[in-house]
């Protein structure tokens, strides 16, 4: 049991629904991710998702992929971003989980990188490029450290492959709203809730929907069938206009402002 | 000139029921779309069904004799193959060492060795019944190839090149536009071969239905480095069959340059199993061996993953992807096939680098003694061939891939020999 698992079994008792905003470490730096984490988490995120910056980010939208470059022009390590990483979860902040692509897993390690992910109070993974049939030693990895791994069903994705990508999940499913890459769209595909219904009949798993969703009413739309939303660039492009310390704490504002109009479309 | 061509009868592309795609050697990559511990498919889900449907219809295209005649016809009367495997006597003389063949892509239609992979994609796409196509282009020639085929086939093309590439091809930009291709700038990271990819893959994910992904090289997830590797090995299989008829056996050596590698492995997999054939693959070492002056993962990087393949690259120890260089567009990536390093890691394939000034000279010295303006993606070949050669025995043969035409390199040149930075050479202006 990861402390997603708890998360999810909470809300459930509780019948409500997460709300899990991304956030780019390290943009502009990571003192101002770590306000960031700490405010969503108190306005209605119940769940952070880390960004860990790439250069070569397939899966990612505009908003996504500025942001990881600033974040990378700013020179962010790795091992600056496992640091704050950790200081959030010792002083309770929490729970996160990282989104990174598999070519910095590997490069770093697969155990160093579950073993200092675990150490650092993470509590699961999402790894994009890992598809299912590829993931098997990580996978066992992370089961070995209590740490979940939340896998992907798109739209593309056939059915008996979601089933089976159901049954390597952990955590949460999460649903991909749409064909295509991150970043805000006016509207969802029409097809979204038989999608996401048919799929909450195979599992037991809860199942979050993200991509495209930027808006309180799609989000509302998005959790009356599943149980829970993810919000990327809508939060990024909302965090990089803090470019001075004046500008931060207004930022900061606006974002808690931002997270509590969501969390209360979704109850 | 004439007598230099191969009396074509015993080539094989004469006869239009004979199977190029059919393996010459190993079983690689596998089901999982390995080259031993290299490959597989690092891509996001929502690509996983292409790859399936990609999958499955080469499997059936390949077996399918209609698609063989089709592709073989569109091979010999629309690209001109096959393409003469020519003696380069004088450079040969200039060098001083065994004798120099060069395996002429430069005379395909379009100038490059690119289309023979784009005419068969192209027949892939029109089986699958998708009806747009997208590709990524460095140097042009592979976004050429892609928008001739896509313009013989009636296909809307879409290219994404990056910024710096389009400044330094911009002959091959004109063509496409002229072919009906749209050039989308890329203007993300180092607006070069890289960048284009990651573009492609991003327009692929949202199209993904109606689009085909015309990859131009060897990389990528599989079964792409797999299906550009056959469409290529005409290359490989040719100058085989082409050695034997004017040398009387196989040649001593094989070199070709690698970027991606495609015009690299489509010469050496027909000749895997040639174990006295020694094989040659040449990175761009640019201006020299420190990190983002080159782009030559096989030689200073080491196994990690891009653009959905596990494979040699060049990465930081966080696993972000390091900027390389090299003057030619066509090799200027940090990335390269999958099938390459196994082929270095089973030491089938020794894999070297040519610096940018030996690239120069050896574009220099082809023009001046063959009349023949290469490449530079191909030019980097000729240099280490005459290398090759220069240590080995008049009796002995080396062919290179010479893979492209050096016409759309013109301007560059011009402009690295105006800013001095182009090495003196007997006939420079």
């Amino acid at each position: 049991m990861s402390s997603v698992d708890d998360l999810f079994a909470d809300l459930k008792r509780s019948g409500r629904k997460a709300l899990i905003p991304f956030v780019t470490a390290g943009d502009p730096d990571l003192a101002f991710t770590a306000d960031v984490i700490r405010t969503l988490l108190k306005h209605g995120g119940s769940l952070c998702e880390i960004g860990i910056p790439y250069s070569d980010p397939i899966a990612d939208g505009p908003i996504i992929q500025a942001s990881y470059t600033r974040a990378l022009q700013a020179g962010i390590r790795l091992r600056d971003i496992w640091h704050m990483l950790g200081q959030l979860s010792s002083t309770g902040v929490g729970p996160c989980v990282t989104m990174v692509s598999y070519a910095i897993v590997y490069r770093y390690g697969l155990e160093t990188y579950v073993a200092e992910a675990k150490q650092r109070g993470v509590a699961g993974m999402i790894v994009p490029d890992l598809p299912v049939d590829e993931s098997e030693k990580f996978s066992q990895l992370c089961r070995q450290h209590d740490l979940s791994l939340i896998q992907l069903v798109t739209p593309t994705t056939p059915r008996d492959r979601a089933k089976r990508i159901a049954a390597n999940s952990s955590g949460f499913l999460y649903y991909v709203s749409v064909a295509g890459i991150t970043g805000e769209r006016r509207d969802l595909p029409t097809n979204l809730v038989e999608n996401v219904a048919w799929l909450k009949s195979q599992t037991e798993l809860p199942i979050c929907i993200g991509f495209g969703i930027s808006q309180p009413e799609q989000a509302r739309l998005a959790a009356s069938v599943a149980d829970g939303v993810i919000v990327g660039s809508a939060f990024v492009r909302r965090m990089a206009e803090a470019t001075t310390p004046l500008s931060r704490a207004k930022t900061l504002d606006e974002l808690a402002k931002f997270a509590r109009e969501l969390a209360e479309s979704l109850q | 000139m004439w007598s230099n061509r191969p009396v074509l009868d015993t080539i094989g592309l004469m006869n239009p029921t004979a199977n190029y795609l059919a393996p010459a050697a190993g079983t690689v990559p596998n089901i999982e779309g390995r080259f031993g511990q290299f490959g597989g498919r690092y891509v996001p889900e929502t690509l996983i069904f292409a790859l399936d449907e990609l999958t499955a219809a080469y499997a059936e295209a390949k077996a399918d004799p209609e698609f063989q005649r089709e592709l073989n016809d569109l091979w010999q009367n629309y690209v001109g193959r096959p393409s003469p495997l020519y003696f380069a006597a004088r450079l040969t003389q200039a060098v001083g060492g065994a004798q120099i063949w060069l395996k002429r892509e430069d005379l395909n239609h379009t100038g490059a060795h690119k289309i023979n992979n784009t005419l068969g994609q192209a027949l892939l796409t029109l089986r699958m019944g998708k009806t747009r196509v997208i590709a990524e282009t460095g140097a042009g020639q592979h976004g050429v190839a892609t928008a001739t085929a896509c313009a013989r086939f009636g296909l809307p093309c879409v290219v994404y090149m990056g910024e710096e590439d389009i400044r330094r091809q911009a002959p091959n930009v004109f063509s496409m536009k002229l072919l009906g291709a749209e050039v989308r700038p890329v203007t993300s990271g180092s607006r070069t071969l890289r960048d284009a990819i990651n573009e492609a893959m991003r327009d692929w994910m949202s199209s993904v239905e109606q689009t085909h992904y015309i990859i131009g090289s060897v990389v990528g997830p599989h079964p792409f480095p797999m299906i550009v590797r056959d469409f290529q090995s005409v290359i490989g299989r040719e100058a085989r069959e082409q050695s034997i008829e004017r040398i009387g056996r196989l040649p001593d050596a094989v070199v070709a340059c690698v970027g991606g590698g495609s015009n690299a492995a489509g010469m050496f997999y027909p000749f895997i199993e040639d174990t006295g054939v020694a094989l040659y693959g040449i990175e761009a070492g640019g201006r020299g061996p420190t990190p983002g002056d080159h782009a030559s993962p096989l030689s200073y990087g080491s196994p990690g993953i891009l653009h959905g393949s596990y494979s040699y690259v060049m990465q930081d120890e966080d696993g972000q992807t390091c900027d390389v260089h090299s003057m030619s567009a066509g090799l200027d990536y940090p990335g390269v096939g999958p099938e390459h390093s196994y082929w270095k890691s089973v030491g089938r394939v020794e894999y070297r680098y040519c610096e940018d000034t030996d690239a120069m000279r050896a574009f220099d010295l082809l023009a001046q003694t063959e009349g023949i303006l290469p490449a530079l993606e191909s030019a980097h070949a000729i240099s280490q061939a005459m290398r090759i050669a220069a240590e080995r025995k008049p009796t002995e043969n080396v062919v290179v891939c010479l893979s492209g035409r050096g016409d759309k390199d013109a301007g560059e040149v011009a402009r690295l020999r105006a800013e001095g930075k182009w090495p003196n050479s007997q006939c420079a202006p």
